[in-house]
């Protein structure tokens, strides 16, 4: 369609910049995309670029002062064993959550997608909505409150009469601590806690496209529920478990709130770069340390792109 | 077709799943209202309402809110136009590294808080900025846009283009049809986007820490008393009070978009 078909052309200076943009697609384009594509490539990307370029200053180790001159010391220091032992120690506690993720979201996504109708289909809707948005920092302090001795966790186990299966939890060495709140077992169970909406999503996605036929066809062809489950459903619902993942993966490589507050003092990637720029001022190491979570996650979502993820979310 | 009944272990699992989701938060209601001030003993020795006016009257808190506020609005104004202009020009036309804008949308939100947070650093540390109000305002409109994004991409993508093209053939400027014609079709999108943005600056902290300097936002605040508790109580006044605040935005989104094929919130 062109102006011309539209009859006489407007008059006025608005009108005919708007017989232009008519005629011209591509300024209107330009004029839409121009203020986002500038503030995201500039503040952003930009950025981005100047954490990259950090990443190749140094530091002097007597003077704490930044060496702008371009070096690979940075990156030499990052493969030391104690870093690698942060970036190891992080990417099994990502993965363990994203695991316990998916274990605890199935039954609730399968459950609104299959069987939840009408109001309960709002009612979990906005269950694990909620939850998504309200207060990360709130969840965090609240399980505080939860995993603290003498918080309700500790009182279940004592009024219970099992005081000492919690002591003996506690006390193995690897997953206990002095108390819940300061041992890897806490950090675990605060970061499914905080990341498991993002899982339940996705995977609800996927399974609301599970006609419930297929299921029933699998039943009335002799499967047991567990066959139907491992040759029909999780298939299907593969595509959101790793959309989920992404979110649980990438989330957890990044933090540095929950371990610092809840869990031992052994460092997560988060927490590295968070220190080594702020009290230890080497934030070419910060910087180095940083890009660690993104290639992670660019080999991640490589991955996902090639299982056909993206299509879930 | 009428609906299966569940087994009862599935419904159990699903339950147990949820109230994992909502019981630490409910329970921080209940400790509001604890006479207990420096322990977290459960169950409450005693129940009082003395923490709310001693909230109240704390200025560091009143603060806090205030600057909290001032930044969530301006971050959601610029993350409105920034994301309708984006999702105009996604949604309705096709063009060479279309996928390219729409990665670079969700790559704010998509890597870790803590990466957009140093690379903001760093970037105000090259370039000696000082750190202010608007430095806040940067980080946070920046993973704001792509909520606005979605919520308007979404509804642009259902409006009928033959709208716009009848508009401009009965003689309509650019400008009379973006007000009569765009607007009133995608405005409860943007009032949900808007909402969901506005929510989410609202309780950032991990980008936050890295561009404040030594202001303090609310979640700023809170984050210190979590790391040096000095009057618990009064802490645990102002979550409760943060997770009825920032439930009302996201019930209010919920309703506008509502029927619609994308819910809002579904794409943090």
């Amino acid at each position: 369609m062109t102006a011309a078909a539209a009859g006489a052309a407007r008059g006025g200076v608005a009108g005919r910049l708007s017989d232009l943009l008519w005629r011209r697609p591509s300024v209107l384009l330009a004029l839409l995309l121009g203020p986002p594509l500038l503030w995201l490539g500039l503040v952003y990307l930009g950025s981005l670029g100047a954490l990259l370029v950090q990443s190749f200053f140094s530091i002097d180790e007597f003077s704490g002062v930044i060496d702008r001159t371009p070096t690979l010391r940075t990156w030499g220091e990052l493969l030391r064993p104690a870093n690698l032992d942060i970036i190891a120690r992080t990417v099994l506690m990502a993965a363990l959550v994203t695991g316990a993720s998916v274990v605890v979201a199935f039954p609730i996504a399968y459950y609104a997608a299959r069987y939840a109708r009408g109001r309960w289909k709002a009612a979990f809707y906005l269950g694990v909505m909620l939850p998504l948005w309200s207060s990360y920092l709130v969840k965090v302090y609240a399980w505080k409150l939860i995993l603290a001795k003498e918080g309700i966790v500790g009182w279940g186990f004592e009024s219970v009469g099992l005081g000492w299966l919690l002591e003996a939890f506690l006390s193995v060495p690897g997953i206990g601590g002095n108390s819940l709140s300061v041992s890897p077992t806490g950090t675990f169970l605060v970061f499914v806690h905080v990341w498991l909406p993002f899982m339940i999503l996705p995977i609800q996605a996927a399974l609301e496209r599970v006609p419930g036929s297929l299921v029933e066809a699998s039943a009335d062809l002799g499967a047991s529920p567990g066959r139907t489950f491992r040759h029909v459903l999780w298939p299907l619902a593969l595509p959101g478990v790793v959309a989920g993942s992404i979110f649980t993966f990438s989330l957890t490589l990044g933090d540095y709130i929950i371990p610092q507050i809840i869990g031992t003092s052994a460092r997560f990637i988060g927490l590295a770069v968070y220190q080594y720029q702020g009290t230890a001022g080497n934030v070419p190491l910060a910087a180095a340390f940083a890009v660690v979570p993104i290639a992670v996650m660019g080999l991640y979502l490589w991955g996902a792109k090639r299982m056909g993820a993206f299509d879930a979310m | 077709m009428r609906a299966d009944r569940a087994p009862w272990w599935l419904g159990a699992l699903a339950g147990g799943g949820l109230l994992f989701l909502h019981g630490p938060i409910l329970l921080i209601f209940a400790y509001a209202f604890s006479t207990e001030d420096s322990s977290f003993t459960w169950p409450p020795p005693g129940l009082t309402l003395r923490w709310f006016g001693a909230a109240w009257e704390r200025p560091d808190i009143w603060e806090a809110l205030g600057l909290s506020l001032r930044v969530a609005l301006v971050s959601t104004a610029v993350a409105l136009v920034l994301g309708t202009l984006c999702a105009a020009a996604v949604a309705r036309t096709r063009f060479f590294g279309r996928e390219v804008v729409s990665l670079l949308v969700i790559l704010p939100i998509a890597l870790p808080g803590i990466i957009t947070g140093i690379a903001l650093r760093s970037a105000f540390n090259l370039a000696d900025i000082p750190f202010s109000f608007w430095t806040i305002v940067l980080g946070h409109a920046t993973f704001c846009v792509v909520v606005v994004h979605n919520n308007a991409v979404a509804r642009f993508r259902r409006m009928s283009g033959s709208l716009i093209e009848a508009s401009m053939d009965l003689g309509a400027t650019y400008g009379q049809t973006l007000r009569h014609v765009i607007l009133p079709n995608i405005a409860t999108a943007l009032l949900a986007g808007g909402m969901l943005a506005f929510a989410l600056s609202f309780d950032e902290v991990i980008v936050t820490t890295f561009t404040a300097g030594n202001q303090a936002t609310l979640p700023i605040w809170m984050l210190e008393e979590l790391v040096r508790p000095r009057e618990r109580p009064v802490t645990n006044v102002v979550a409760m009070v943060v997770v009825l605040v920032t439930a009302l935005p996201i019930l209010a989104a919920y309703h506008l978009t509502r029927g619609t094929d994308t819910v809002a919130g579904s794409g943090k």
